[in-house]
């Protein structure tokens, strides 16, 4: 068996779909941010495999971009989330209520 | 004559006005007397240019004069000009207007000597006269408009010229109320008027609505509306209501505005426009059976007041009501044709505008007495007076020739207009006719009941008693030079002004000196005013009835007329009061607080309960946004596929 573009996609819906799983349903922010992580490297596999199999470069560029976003989001992520357990003690996404009517 | 004349006339009081009131009144206040001179010159000035042009008319043919006009406004296409008629009625109303204004201020410089507001006063006495004059010049309905809005003003000012008591204030403000009522109509006119022919101009609307080319309807509404702003400035019933009111004020005032000129303004208008009246048969019978009815009306209210001031107040409401009638009924013989078309135009104006001439010369004259009377005694009220004969001759005897005059005592002023009013209405409306005959009757009476309880006798004032035996007490004297001057020149006046020929002039008939006398009418009219002085005489001077007995046996009718048929009560209580203020306000009062606020605060409202269940969408859960995105896009996608 080769592996071909489809094996690459399939790991990417797969994780992209645990991600996503994490990101709506976990309470805890540090465990959604690293779901976030999980969907953007999802994408990542997936642009590389069409760059490689689809003979353009777009994807790899693309891919870099993502990671320097992933690499900012995370830093900034981590940051507000500190403050907001040094404010409030948590990190339980349901207690950040205060902008709720 | 150069075309700047009759623009003098009227600009020279305004140009007084304009000094007495920034410079005089400022910067000279400790001279007041300057006021005066001032007013009395510019007015003085403007009358003799008022008789070069009376010279100018009667020399020129057809007594009309052409005068340049100018452009005043121009909106859009609408271009209103401004200009000034010339012609036999207007070069009449100058004479009017200036001579007795002249007198007026000649004698108000006695009247209202040391009145803390003198410069005041004859600031707008000055604002009066101009506005008065350019009424009578105007040849457009719009400016003659803004002038008679402007003798309405000076009227509000010198009526509440005595403005701290409460009494003046009220009065001020009812006349230029109940004034404004009829000024409404007067405007609905104009443009209504104007919206058919797309002019202003009075000559060319004269044109208009005798070559038919105005449509017998219309024509008769814009009359009646034109009518409704003369019935009140004129006066006449129904908004008669604000003239005796109107007394409060100084009485040169009254005897200026009130008696001879802006009350007088009415009828002007209806003269000016009396092609347009007598085109349409309705708006003549209206104006006929208006005046008709002011007429024996107002006198039997003038029968049983003790005002002396208001007596004459509602005689004036009536004379006005003869002047209509008069311009009415001939204008019911044009409209039936019984008078030829260009025969009757100048009639009309001339029976009526005959009358206003004569009118203003005894009435003026009779108030300017009651306020000589009022400067001795202090009082208006006639059961306070008494025995001034001796005391006041020159009063006495020129009030006396006034009421004779006002009477209609051959061969007096008032004979001549009183007659030709009393013949055209026997000719064309004999139940008018006969309402009038009635009214000489009552004429005679309520003037000479004025005469004898303010002259026979003796004095019954209050400080009859402190003050000697007899009537001559210190305060009662004759009053100065400056007051019994112009009373003597208008007693002058008001005899011989009946004989000059100011009725062929206009374009009626003048009667002979003695023809008129071979009129029946003449002598049933003159038998009923001796009628009713020696009705007068009996019970107010000779005693030999009692008019106190007489008054109980008609009590209900007395009642009624001392009450003044309780017209003011049905105004202010029934129709301001009742209808106005718990009627119709209490309905739009609701229908702003429900309806206008209620569709404002149910708007606002609605949004603020749709808000609050809408919020609840928001729960500020991340994940819950998280979801529904999801779902979107799940749903998107599905779709995508589906109907792809």
């Amino acid at each position: 068996m080769t592996v071909g573009l489809e094996h690459f996609l399939i790991l990417s819906a797969i994780l992209f779909s645990i991600g996503l799983y994490g990101a709506l349903a976990k309470r805890n922010a540090v465990v959604i941010l690293m779901s976030i992580e999980i969907m953007l490297n999802a994408v990542n596999i997936a642009m590389v495999a069409f760059s490689r199999y689809g003979h353009l470069i777009t994807g790899q560029v693309f891919a870099i971009f993502i990671m320097v976003v992933a690499a900012a989001e995370a830093a900034v992520g981590l940051a507000i989330i500190i403050a907001i357990y040094r404010s409030r003690e948590t990190v339980d996404v349901e207690k950040f209520d205060l902008m709720k009517w | 004559m150069p075309s700047g004349v009759p623009l003098a006339i009227f600009l020279l009081p305004f140009f007084s006005f304009i000094v007495i009131s920034f410079i005089i009144r400022p910067f000279l206040n400790s001279k007041p007397q300057l006021s005066g001179y001032i007013t009395t010159a510019s007015i003085g000035t403007s009358l003799i240019l008022s008789l070069w042009v009376l010279a100018e008319v009667s020399s020129a043919p057809g007594h009309v004069l052409s005068m340049p006009d100018y452009e005043w406004l121009a909106i859009g296409d609408t271009v209103i000009r401004f200009g000034v008629t010339v012609d036999a009625l207007a070069a009449i109303m100058l004479i009017v207007v200036t001579s007795v204004s002249l007198l007026v201020q000649v004698y108000s410089q006695g009247y209202m000597h040391g009145d803390p507001g003198y410069s005041r006063y004859f600031a707008f006495m000055s604002l009066f006269t101009a506005f008065m004059l350019g009424l009578v010049l105007a040849d457009n309905l719009v400016s003659l408009y803004v002038f008679w809005e402007g003798v309405g003003l000076c009227s509000y000012l010198l009526i509440g010229f005595w403005f701290h008591r409460p009494a003046a204030a009220r009065a001020a403000t009812k006349a230029f109320l109940v004034t404004r009522i009829g000024d409404f109509g007067f405007l609905a006119a104009i443009l209504f008027l104007y919206s058919k022919t797309g002019t202003f101009d009075i000559g060319e609307l004269h044109h208009l609505a005798l070559a038919g080319a105005i449509g017998g309807t219309v024509l008769t509404w814009a009359a009646i509306g034109i009518f409704s702003g003369a019935i009140g400035k004129s006066a006449q019933f129904p908004l008669h209501t604000w003239l005796p009111d109107a007394m409060e004020g100084p009485t040169p005032v009254s005897a200026l505005i009130h008696a001879a000129t802006m009350v007088a303004a009415g009828i002007y208008l209806v003269a000016r426009m009396f092609p347009v009246f007598a085109s349409s048969l309705t708006a003549v019978t209206t104006v006929a059976a208006i005046g008709g009815f002011t007429a024996i009306f107002a006198a039997t209210m003038a029968l049983v007041m003790n005002d002396i001031k208001r007596v004459l107040a509602y005689s004036t409401i009536s004379q006005l009501g003869y002047m209509m009638l008069g311009l009415g009924v001939v204008g019911i013989g044009v409209a039936n044709d019984a008078i030829p078309l260009e025969v009757g135009l100048g009639l009309g104006v001339a029976v009526g505008i005959f009358h206003l001439f004569n009118h203003a010369f005894f009435k003026s004259l009779l108030f300017l007495g009651a306020g000589s009377v009022n400067h001795a005694t202090g009082t208006f009220d006639i059961r306070e007076m008494g025995g001034l004969r001796k005391v006041m001759p020159w009063t006495y005897i020129t009030f006396l020739i006034g009421s004779l005059s006002i009477v209609g005592i051959w061969p007096l002023a008032g004979f001549w207009s009183k007659e030709g009013i009393l013949d055209h209405a026997w000719d064309h409306q004999t139940a008018l006719f006969f309402l009038a005959m009635i009214t000489v009757f009552m004429t005679a009476f309520y003037m000479f009941r004025v005469v004898f309880l303010t002259f026979a006798g003796e004095y019954r004032g209050s400080n009859a008693g402190h003050s000697g035996a007899s009537a001559h007490a210190p305060s009662l004297r004759e009053s100065p030079l400056v007051m019994v001057a112009p009373m003597g020149i208008l007693a002058i006046l008001a005899v011989i002004s009946g004989w000059l020929p100011v009725s062929s002039f206009l374009g009626g008939e003048s009667e002979s000196f003695f023809g008129a006398l071979a009129h029946p009418i003449a002598w049933v009219s003159m038998v009923l005013a001796a009628l009713g002085i020696l009705l007068a005489y009996a019970l107010y001077s000779a005693k030999w009835l009692s008019s106190e007995s007489l008054r109980r046996r008609f009590a209900p009718l007395h009642t009624l007329f001392s009450r003044k048929y309780w017209i003011d009560e049905l105004y202010e209580r029934v129709i301001v009061v009742r209808v106005l203020v718990d009627g119709i306000f209490v309905l739009l009062n609701w229908f702003d607080t429900r309806i206008v606020d209620g569709i404002v605060n149910g708007i606002a409202g609605g949004t603020i309960v749709a808000g609050k269940g809408i919020r609840r969408l928001q729960t500020g859960q991340l994940q819950a946004y998280g979801i529904a995105i999801f779902v979107g896009v799940l749903a998107i996608v599905a779709c995508f596929l589906i109907f792809g």
